[in-house]
C-alpha cells in the first residue's frame, strides 16, 4: 500500500462512552424545551425571556451556506437540548460527585480530586449539559476572581451576566449564535477584578457524552482594567456513528490595559475513516479590546471534529489595543474545516496578528477564511498575516480566502501565504536517512507548527504536540 | 558486501531493471555511467528501498543479509546512504535538526546514546568545514530554496556526518561549479577507507579525475553490459554510447 494511504489509521483513544443514567429533556426544539431547560436550571425570569427572545429570532433565520463545508441537513427536531447526569439536588463538594464522572474525567486526563490536581489550573469540567465541579474555587476567590459555571454565574453574578452576556455576540449575530442562546446549558464564566493577575491557569473541560445530544455551552471572561487571564478549553466525545452538533459561543471582554489569552485544544471526536460519526462544531468565539491598550490572544489547535467552522475573532476598539490569532488545524480522513479569523480595527495604532497553519491529510478539507477589516477612523492599524497551508498526499485538499477590507489609507497590512507538500519522495527522503515515515511526518509537522505551539502553555504545548502525532498516526506505514 | 544477482524491477508493470548483476566489496569504487532513462536511478533508489519499484526477480545480498527484506529506514540504518539525484526540499524541518534526528536514529538502532547538543555541533562543525559548506544553510529547512550546487553539497554534508558503510552517489556531480566538484569529492575521499563501498553513477569522467574507480559500468536499458576499469570511462567519454549500442545489437543478432 503507498505510505501516504496508510496514513489514516489511527484510533481515536477518548472514544469511550460512560454509563451513566441521564435525565433529557424531551426530544426536539420548541418554547416548551426552551422553558424546560431554564426551569431546571432554576433561572430568574429575565434570563428566560432572553431566551425565548433568541428562539423566536432563530425561528424567522435561515441555515447558512456560504462556508466550504458539505453535510446533509440537520434535522433540529431529532436532537436532545438537554441532558444532565443524575446526580444528588445540590453539590457541596467533589465527596458528592458520582464516581462514574470523576472516573471518566480521570480516564481523559484531567484529575478532579484535590491531592491530584495539576498544579496551577483550575479546572471546570462540563459534562453534557451540566459543569460538574469547579476546582480551586476558593484559591481564587481570595484573589477576588470568579471562575464558576455559567448557570451558577446566572443565579450568583446576575449583574455581570445581564450586563456583558450577549454584548459581543447578539443572537442575532448568526444560526447558531441565536440557537444557543436559546438552549444554552452551561460553560464556564470568569471575572478577573481590576489590577488582578489570575494566579492560575484557568481551564473548562467539556465531554460530550449522551447520544443524539447537542451541546450547547456559553462562555464568557471578563478582563476588567490591568487584569490578566490564561484560559485553556478542551473537549473530547465518545465514538458515535451518528453526527453530534456542538455550537459553543464565547465572549471575550478585556477592558484598559488588560489581557485575555484563550487557548483551545479541540479533539471532538472525529468520525470514522470513511466520514461516519463525528462532531459538527460551529462555534462562534469573539472577544471584543474594549479598553485601549488591551490585547486579546487566540490560539487554537484543532484537530478533531467531522465539521469544524470557526472564526475566533477580535474587535479592537480601544486605541493601541492588540488582537492575535495562532492557529493549527488539521483534517485527516474525511474531516472538513473551515475556519480563520476576524480582526476589525476601531480604534487608533491598533495591530494585529494573524498565523494560521492548516494541515490536511488524507482526504480531509480545508479552507482558511480571514477578514482585516479597517474601519475609517482607525489610524495606523497593523496587521501582519500568515496563512501555511501543509498538504500530505494528493487527496486532500486547502484553500485559502483572506478578505481585507481597509477604509484608511495610514493602515499598514501584510499577507504571506504558502503551500507545501509531504508526499511519498518527501517521506522516502527522511526514510533513506533513517527516519522512519511517521517520524518524519511528526518531525515535519511540529516542526511547522512551531509558531503556534510557543503561543500555548508550556503543558498544553506538550499535549498538543502529541495531540497532532496521534491525530496524524496512521497516516504514513 | 554488495551482491546483485539478476535483479529485474518494473513500475507500472513496466519493467525498468532487466537483469542487474554486480558485485561491490568493502574498499572498492565502482563508477555506473549510461545514457539517460537507461535506469542508474532506479537501481539507485531500488537499493535504498524506495517501494514504489516493484522487484519482481532476483537477489541483493548486502552484508550477509538479504537487502531487500529491510524497511528503507533499516537499510539506512544499516549503513546505506543515498545521495539523490534530485534531492527534495522538507518543509519546515531545519538541516541541522534533519540531521540530528537522522543520527540519532541511526544510533539507537544500535544501541548507542544519542548525541546531543555540544557534541553533535561539533561533529556538524568538523563537517561543514570539510565541504566548505555556509554555517546558514544548516538552519533553514531542509533543501528549501538551495541552489542546485548546494542541495548536492548537502548531500555529501549529510553523508559525512552519517558516515555510511556503501554511499550510493547519484549524479552528485552534476550542477557543480569547478570549487564545488573539488569540496565534494574531498569529502568523499575522506569518507573512502577499506572497510566501504561507494557507488557513484556520474554521466562525465572528470569526477574520475577526482575519485579513482576500481570499476566502471555501462549501464544500457536496464541492463549492465559493459565492465572495464578508468579507461572505459574515457573511451565512453570520447566515443559516446553508440557503439556499445552496436556491440549488442550484434550480440542478439
Ligand atoms: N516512477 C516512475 N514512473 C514511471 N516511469 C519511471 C519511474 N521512474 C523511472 N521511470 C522510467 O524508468 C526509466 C529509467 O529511469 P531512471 O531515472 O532510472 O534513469 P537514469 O538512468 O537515472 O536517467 P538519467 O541519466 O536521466 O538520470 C525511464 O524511462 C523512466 O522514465
Ligand atoms: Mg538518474
Amino acid at each position: 500500500m503507498n505510505e501516504i494511504e496508510q496514513f489514516t489509521k489511527s484510533e481515536y483513544k477518548y472514544g469511550f462512552s460512560t454509563d451513566i443514567e441521564q435525565e433529557m429533556a424531551p426530544k426536539g426544539l420548541s418554547e416548551d424545551t426552551v422553558r424546560f431547560i431554564s426551569a431546571k436550571k432554576n433561572e430568574p425570569q429575565w434570563m428566560l425571556d432572553y431566551r425565548l427572545k433568541a428562539y423566536r429570532h432563530w425561528l424567522t433565520m435561515k441555515v447558512p451556506t456560504w462556508q466550504n463545508v458539505h453535510y446533509p441537513q440537520i434535522d433540529f427536531q431529532d436532537i436532545y437540548y438537554y441532558a444532565a447526569p443524575k446526580a444528588k439536588p445540590k453539590l457541596n463538594s467533589l465527596d458528592e460527585v458520582d464516581p462514574e464522572l470523576l472516573d471518566t474525567f480521570k480516564k481523559l486526563g484531567i484529575p478532579l480530586e484535590e491531592q491530584k490536581l495539576l498544579a496551577n489550573v483550575a479546572v471546570d469540567a462540563v459534562f453534557d449539559s451540566v459543569s460538574v465541579t469547579t476546582t480551586f474555587k476558593e484559591a481564587l476567590k481570595e484573589k477576588g476572581v470568579i471562575f464558576c459555571s455559567f448557570s451558577e454565574a446566572v443565579r450568583e453574578h446576575s449583574e455581570l451576566i445581564k450586563q456583558y452576556m450577549g454584548s459581543v455576540v447578539p443572537y442575532t449575530d448568526n444560526y447558531y449564535a441565536a440557537l444557543n442562546a436559546a438552549v444554552f446549558s452551561d460553560g464556564s464564566f470568569v471575572y478577573i477584578p481590576k489590577g488582578v493577575r489570575c494566579p492560575m491557569e484557568l481551564s473548562t473541560y467539556f465531554r460530550i457524552n449522551a447520544e443524539n445530544t447537542g451541546q450547547f455551552e456559553r462562555t464568557l471572561i471578563i478582563a476588567d482594567d490591568g487584569a490578566y487571564v490564561s484560559y485553556l478549553e478542551g473537549c473530547t466525545a465518545p465514538k458515535r456513528d451518528e453526527n453530534q452538533l456542538h455550537a459553543a459561543v464565547v465572549e471575550l471582554i478585556t477592558n484598559e490595559n488588560a489581557e485575555i489569552k484563550y487557548s483551545t485544544v479541540q479533539n471532538w471526536y472525529a468520525g470514522d475513516e470513511n466520514g461516519k460519526g463525528g462532531i459538527y462544531n460551529f462555534v462562534t468565539k469573539r472577544g471584543i479590546c474594549k479598553g485601549n491598550n488591551s490585547k486579546i490572544s487566540w490560539t487554537q489547535v484543532e484537530t478533531g471534529s467531522a465539521i469544524t467552522w470557526k472564526y475566533p475573532s477580535c474587535i479592537l476598539k480601544g486605541d493601541n489595543s492588540i488582537g492575535e490569532f495562532y492557529s493549527v488545524a488539521v483534517t485527516n480522513n474525511a474531516q472538513q474545516a473551515d475556519t480563520g479569523t476576524k480582526m476589525i480595527h476601531l480604534g487608533r495604532n491598533t495591530k494585529s496578528t494573524i498565523v494560521s497553519k492548516g494541515i490536511s491529510a488524507g482526504r480531509g478539507n480545508q479552507t482558511y477564511r480571514g477578514l482585516v477589516k479597517v474601519s475609517k477612523a482607525a489610524e495606523n492599524a497593523r496587521n501582519h498575516s500568515q496563512c501555511d497551508s501543509l498538504l500530505i498526499g494528493d487527496k486532500c485538499g486547502a484553500h485559502t480566502f483572506p478578505y481585507f477590507e481597509i477604509s484608511n489609507p495610514s493602515a499598514k497590512i501584510e499577507h504571506e501565504a504558502t503551500t507545501s507538500k509531504i508526499g511519498d519522495d518527501q517521506l522516502f527522503y527522511c526514510q533513506s536517512r533513517g527516519i522512519s515515515a511517521e517520524e518524519a511526518v511528526s518531525l515535519i509537522v511540529n516542526g511547522y507548527c512551531k509558531d503556534v505551539f510557543k503561543e500555548l502553555p508550556m503543558e498544553f504545548a506538550m499535549e498538543a504536540t502529541k495531540l497532532l502525532s496521534i491525530s496524524l498516526e496512521g497516516s504514513v506505514g | 558486501m554488495l551482491s546483485i544477482k539478476n535483479l529485474h524491477a518494473s513500475i507500472g508493470g513496466n519493467e525498468i531493471l532487466k537483469g542487474i548483476s554486480l558485485e561491490v566489496k568493502a574498499g572498492e569504487v565502482h563508477a555506473i555511467m549510461g545514457p539517460n532513462g537507461s535506469g542508474k536511478s532506479t537501481l539507485s533508489k531500488v537499493l535504498a528501498g524506495r517501494e514504489e519499484y516493484e522487484v519482481t526477480a532476483g537477489s541483493v545480498e548486502y552484508l550477509g543479509k538479504n537487502l531487500l527484506d529491510f524497511s528503507p529506514e533499516d537499510r539506512a540504518r544499516e549503513g546505506i546512504f543515498l545521495a539523490f539525484q534530485y534531492p527534495v526540499e522538507i518543509p519546515g524541518v531545519t538541516n541541522i535538526m534533519f540531521l540530528r534526528t537522522a543520527l540519532n536514529e541511526i544510533r539507537k538502532y544500535h544501541g548507542k546514546e544519542p548525541l546531543e547538543g555540544p557534541e553533535f555541533l561539533k561533529l556538524v562543525r568538523e563537517k561543514t568545514k570539510i565541504l566548505d559548506l555556509d554555517d546558514s544553510l544548516l538552519k533553514r529547512p531542509v533543501n528549501e530554496g538551495f541552489s542546485g550546487g548546494e542541495k548536492k553539497r548537502n548531500e555529501i554534508f549529510q553523508m559525512a556526518v552519517l558516515e555510511p558503510k556503501l554511499a550510493i552517489l547519484d549524479e552528485t556531480d552534476s550542477g557543480l561549479d569547478i570549487d564545488a566538484l573539488r569540496a565534494v569529492s574531498d569529502g568523499i575521499n575522506k569518507l573512502k577507507n577499506k572497510d566501504n563501498g561507494i557507488i557513484m553513477v556520474t554521466h562525465y569522467q572528470r569526477l574520475l579525475d577526482y575519485i579513482v574507480p576500481d570499476f566502471v559500468h555501462v549501464l544500457l536499458n536496464g541492463k549492465i553490459v559493459k565492465s572495464g576499469t578508468r579507461e572505459l570511462a574515457l573511451e565512453l567519454e570520447e566515443k559516446g554510447y553508440d557503439w556499445i549500442r552496436e556491440e549488442q545489437k550484434e550480440e542478439v543478432v
